[in-house]
């Protein structure tokens, strides 16, 4: 499992070549990237994504040792953004090897649901007329207790 | 002594990102009513708790954990990562 939370910008492809490359106790890697999207009006200056120095690391640690426990996975990377991006610059990202798909599609989403509201990152979106912290949503809570179920 | 932090808008709001917490409180809500107690800006910032989550050395608990032996306590609105 590796877990990175940094300021700079990551190679996605570089990144998800390395995870994926020589395994072979895995047969399938799924991968995610969240990318900064403009607000509608198109008018996103920038996003501040504040966090918890150690409290993050620790919180996503826990989220992808739960997601290890529940299935069948060969290896875990979480890199996860915080500082000023810019729209189409990318935040994070997750990637899950398993022996089988079902496993990796699952876990990556459950590792996507549980980052979304769970790791102690705060997102404020700033444009010309101010600046605005993104406020959760219900549908992020939801999400989490279809896996509870 | 505690570590108290605040993130995000309760950061903005109280004006501080951190400060040091001579306290006697019980739970962790015994100390948000101490802080409220001390001035308007952590009165408005704690306002109302349902909209605030708390984390006692850096895990997610409740206001009603207990705060004996505790070193950090810190208060911020539900998370936004992903």
């Amino acid at each position: 499992m590796k877990v990175r939370v940094q300021s700079a910008a990551f190679d996605f492809g570089a990144e998800a070549n390395a995870f994926a490359a020589g395994r072979k106790d895995a047969g399938a890697v799924v991968t995610f990237t969240g990318i900064v999207r403009d607000l509608a009006r198109g008018d996103l200056d920038r996003m501040e994504i504040e966090h918890y120095p150690g409290m993050t690391e620790k919180a996503i640690e826990a989220i992808a040792r739960q997601a290890q426990e529940r299935w069948a996975l060969k290896d875990v990377l979480v890199i996860h953004r915080h500082g000023v991006l810019e729209p189409g610059d990318m935040i994070m990202m997750v990637a899950t090897a398993a022996p089988h798909r079902v496993d990796a599609f699952a876990a990556a989403e459950f590792l996507m649901d549980y980052l979304k509201s769970r790791a102690p990152f705060w997102k404020k979106e700033v444009t010309a007329n101010g600046a605005q912290w993104v406020e959760s949503r219900d549908e992020d809570e939801a999400a989490l207790t279809r896996w509870s179920e | 002594m505690i570590d108290v932090m605040y993130f995000a808008w309760v950061r903005e709001r109280i004006g501080l990102p951190k400060e040091k917490v001579e306290t006697e409180a019980a739970t962790v809500a015994e100390l948000v009513d101490e802080l409220k107690a001390r001035e308007e800006r952590y009165a408005a910032a704690f306002a109302d708790t349902t909209a605030l989550r708390v984390a006692v050395d850096q895990e997610l608990t409740d206001f009603d954990a207990p705060l004996a032996g505790v070193r950090e306590v810190a208060f911020f609105p539900p998370m936004t990562g992903g």
